[in-house]
C-alpha cells in the first residue's frame, strides 16, 4: 500500500521541521489529530488544522493534553490514523495515555518537540531532557519506539515510519524532536506519493464469532478490529485475556505484559535504525543524535583533520536502544564520547551495552543552545591521548 | 425435571459469560444497565453500530457488561475518548457510562467542554454520592454534612448541581432520576439515544456498602424508599433549583430538550463555508 497522491506535496520544499513533520503525517494517511497549544510544537497542529479539510482529516484542539493523548485512542478505535503533538509540560501529562495506548495496543503517534525542563523551563529552546521520559514515563512495565530526526527531511520521513511502526506493532509511537530540528528552515523533498510505503491497519479478516480481540499471531501481535464493524469487542487498560476481559491475576500479567514487552524487543533488530560515519577505523566514536548529532559530526570533522580517528554513531531509532551496535563498537574502540543536550540520559544506555569493555564519557549540556563543537573536540583530544 | 427457562429480553445486550457482576448486592448500577439494555432494545438501533465509553471506578465496569463496542478507558477521560471515536466513526451511537467522581471529578473539564461544543455523546451519570470502587471518599457531589473517609466529620464543600452545570455548559438534553424511576430511566435513555447533541442523563444511586452505611442511612431497599417518598417530579423545572442536600427532597425529571448544531453539524457547515468546493469531507 502506497500514500494517496491527492494529499501528498510531492516535490522540493523550503520547510521547518515542525511543518514537515505535519506533511510527513498527512503523507502517512493520518486522517485524525487532537491536540493542545504549546511552544515551540505548535506549528505542527496549526498546518494540520488547516490542511485537515482539505486532505479528508479531522482535527480537533482540546481542552487540555490529556483529553488529546485519548482522543486519538478513540480515533484510532474508530479505525483514524490518529496522531497528538506537544511539547514539554504537555509530554508529563499525556504519560497515562502512553501507557494505555501501549495497554491497548492502540496504533498512535505522540510527537513531542523537546523544549527545555524541568517545568516550565525554557518554552522556546531546544533540549533533548524527555530520552528517559520517552521510554520509562508511564507507570508498569511497556516498551516504546521512539524516532528521533536531525533535520526537517527527516521530519518528514519519520513521521511516516512513525504510523508504519505504530500499526505494524500495534504500539504507540513517539517522535522525539527538537526546538532546533522543529524551527530549523532547510531543503525537504517529498517524494512521489507512490515511493512512500505505507504499513496498512493490521484489520482482521475473521468472522465475529471466531475473533479474539487480543490473540496474537506468531510474531505477538494481535489482529485489529475498529469499532462498528459488528465485532463488539471489550477493550480495558486493565489487566486482560485474549477476550479483552479484565483478568487480575498474577499469571494473566505474565502473559500479557510478557507479550507486550516481547514484541518490540524480539523485534529490535528489525526497529533498529541508525547512521554512521567514519566507523570502519575509529577509535573514538561519538554518540549523538537529533539536532545534536549535527554539532558531533563537525567535531568529528575537526578531530579527523588533526587525524584523530573519531566516527560518529547516530540513532535515529532511540528506542529500542541500538545496543547490540554499541556492544560491537565497544569490543574494538577506545572510547565512546556521548554529546548529548540532558545531563546524561541515553549515556546510561551506552555505558550499559559497553559493559566496561571500553571508557564511555559524557558530553553534557543544560539546553537552550546547542553544544559548541570546539567544546566537544577537546573532549576527542583528551579521549585519543 | 428441569423447569421451563425464558430467557430475559435483555440477556443478547449483556456479555452473559462475565456474570456475576463486580457490584455490591443493593447497589443501583446494575439496575441502570437493566434500564439501558431496554432502552436500546426500545430505540431500534443496530447493536453494531452503538458503542460504549466508560472510566474509572464502579459505574465504569458497565463497558465490561454490555455486548457492544465497549471500552474502559482511563480515569475521568472516557469523554474525550469517545470525542475522538465519535469524530472518527459518525454513522456510531457513542455513549458514555459512568460514575460522578470520573465524570465531574477528575473529568469535570472535559464534561464541560463536550456539552460546550455539544459532541454528539450521550452520556449517563450514575452519581452515588462517592467513590465507590476506591472506598468510599467524598466527592464533588458528596451532599453538605454527609460523611465520608476523607470526610470523617462530614463533607464542607459546596457540591455540584449537575442538571445545572450540564445545562449551563451546553447540554441539550438534561434529566434526573433515581435507581427507584426504572421506568422513566429507561424512557430517559431511549430519549437520548434518538437525539443528536450532548444529552446528560444523572442517575441517583444508592451504594449500601458505602455511603449508606457510613451515613446510617440503611441497606439499597432503605434507600429505594426514600427515593419513592422524597423524590418529586418536576419536567420542565429550572435546573438552578435543583441542589441535592443531605437526605434532601429530591427534584426529578426532564429539564431540558432542546435544539443545537452539534460540533460535527458546526464544523463541516465552517469548512464548507470557507472552501466550499476544496472541503474534502471526512475520509473514513
Amino acid at each position: 500500500m502506497t500514500a494517496d497522491p491527492k494529499t501528498v506535496l510531492t516535490g522540493p520544499h523550503f520547510m521547518d521541521g515542525n511543518h514537515a513533520a505535519c506533511e510527513g503525517a498527512i503523507a502517512a494517511g493520518a486522517n485524525f489529530a487532537a491536540g493542545y497549544p504549546i511552544t515551540p510544537s505548535t506549528e505542527i497542529v496549526e498546518r494540520f488544522a488547516m490542511r485537515a479539510p482539505l486532505v479528508g482529516a479531522t482535527f480537533l484542539q482540546m481542552e487540555d493534553e490529556l483529553a488529546s493523548s485519548i482522543a486519538i485512542l478513540g480515533a484510532a478505535w474508530g479505525g483514524a490514523k490518529a496522531f497528538t503533538v506537544t511539547s514539554g509540560p504537555g509530554f508529563s501529562l499525556m504519560m497515562e495515555h502512553i501507557g494505555y495506548a501501549a495497554m491497548t495496543e492502540t496504533p498512535s503517534v505522540f510527537v513531542n518537540v523537546q523544549r527545555g525542563g524541568p517545568s516550565t523551563g525554557l518554552p522556546t529552546l531546544p533540549a533533548q531532557g524527555d530520552m528517559m521520559q520517552a521510554r520509562w514515563g508511564s507507570h508498569g512495565d511497556y516498551e516504546i519506539i521512539a524516532l528521533s530526526p536531525s533535520s526537517p527531511q527527516e521530519c518528514f520521513d519519520l513521521m511516516v515510519d512513525a504510523f508504519n511502526f505504530a500499526e505494524q506493532y500495534r504500539n504507540p509511537v513517539i517522535v522525539l524532536m527538537d526546538e532546533s530540528v522543529g524551527h530549523m528552515t532547510e531543503k525537504v523533498v517529498i517524494p512521489a506519493a507512490s515511493q512512500i510505503e505505507l504499513f496498512p491497519h493490521r484489520y482482521t479478516r475473521r468472522a465475529a464469532a471466531d475473533y479474539l480481540p487480543f490473540q496474537p499471531w506468531p510474531d505477538g501481535i494481535p489482529e485489529f478490529a475498529r469499532a462498528g464493524d459488528g465485532y463488539r469487542f471489550h477493550v480495558t487498560g486493565l489487566t486482560h485475556n485474549e477476550h479483552g476481559y479484565p483478568a487480575i491475576n498474577a499469571p494473566q500479567q505474565q502473559e500479557l505484559v510478557g507479550r507486550l514487552v516481547g514484541k518490540i524487543r524480539n523485534h529490535a533488530e528489525a526497529i533498529a535504525r541508525a547512521e554512521e560515519c567514519r566507523l570502519e577505523d575509529a577509535q573514538i566514536v561519538l554518540v549523538a543524535y537529533g539536532i545534536t548529532s549535527r554539532v558531533a559530526l563537525r567535531a568529528m570533522q575537526m578531530a579527523r583533520e588533526e587525524r584523530i580517528p573519531a566516527g560518529l554513531l547516530r540513532p535515529i531509532v532511540v528506542w529500542p536502544f541500538p545496543e547490540k551496535r554499541i556492544r560491537e563498537l565497544a569490543a574494538r574502540a577506545r572510547a565512546f564520547i556521548v554529546v548529548e543536550m540532558n545531563y546524561g540520559q541515553m549515556v546510561r544506555e551506552v555505558e550499559r551495552a559497553a559493559a566496561g569493555r571500553c571508557k564511555t564519557i559524557l558530553m553534557p549540556h543544560a539546553g537552550g543552545a546547542v553544544h559548541r563543537p570546539e567544546a566537544i573536540l577537546d573532549i576527542i583530544r583528551e579521549a585519543a591521548q | 425435571m428441569s423447569a421451563p427457562t425464558a430467557m430475559n429480553p435483555v440477556e443478547p445486550l449483556l456479555r452473559s459469560e462475565r456474570m456475576p457482576h463486580i457490584w455490591c448486592p443493593g447497589c443501583g448500577i446494575g439496575t441502570t444497565v437493566n434500564c439501558f439494555a431496554r432502552a436500546l432494545e426500545r430505540s431500534k438501533l443496530p447493536l453494531d453500530r452503538v458503542a460504549l465509553v466508560s472510566g474509572i471506578g464502579c459505574t465504569g465496569r458497565v463497558a465490561g457488561y454490555v455486548h457492544l463496542d465497549s471500552f474502559h478507558t482511563t480515569h475521568g477521560r472516557a469523554i474525550p475518548f469517545a470525542t475522538g471515536l465519535k469524530l472518527a466513526r459518525p454513522e456510531m451511537t457513542v455513549v458514555v457510562y459512568s460514575g460522578d467522581g470520573d465524570l465531574i471529578a477528575i473529568g469535570g473539564n472535559h464534561f464541560i467542554h463536550a456539552a460546550r461544543r455539544n459532541v454528539d455523546l450521550k452520556v449517563i451519570c450514575v452519581n452515588n454520592f462517592i467513590y465507590g470502587m476506591t472506598g468510599g471518599q467524598v466527592a464533588p457531589t458528596t451532599p453538605l454534612g454527609a460523611t465520608a473517609t476523607t470526610a470523617p466529620y462530614g463533607a464542607f464543600e459546596r457540591p455540584f448541581n449537575l442538571p445545572f452545570l450540564a445545562e449551563s455548559s451546553g447540554a441539550v438534553y438534561v434529566a434526573r432520576w433515581t435507581a427507584y424511576h426504572v421506568q422513566h430511566i429507561a424512557h430517559a435513555m431511549a430519549e437520548a439515544l434518538q437525539k443528536k447533541g450532548f444529552c446528560f442523563i444523572e442517575i441517583l444511586a444508592p451504594c449500601p456498602t458505602l455511603y449508606q452505611r457510613r451515613n446510617r442511612l440503611g441497606d439499597g431497599l432503605e434507600t429505594m424508599r426514600y427515593y419513592k417518598q422524597h423524590s418529586v417530579i418536576r419536567n420542565g423545572a429550572s435546573t438552578r433549583d435543583l441542589d441535592l442536600g443531605f437526605q434532601s427532597e429530591i427534584t426529578v425529571g426532564k429539564f431540558v430538550d432542546i435544539e443545537r448544531p452539534t460540533l460535527q453539524q458546526t464544523m463541516e457547515a465552517a469548512y464548507r463555508q470557507a472552501l466550499q468546493q476544496r472541503y474534502a469531507g471526512w475520509r473514513a
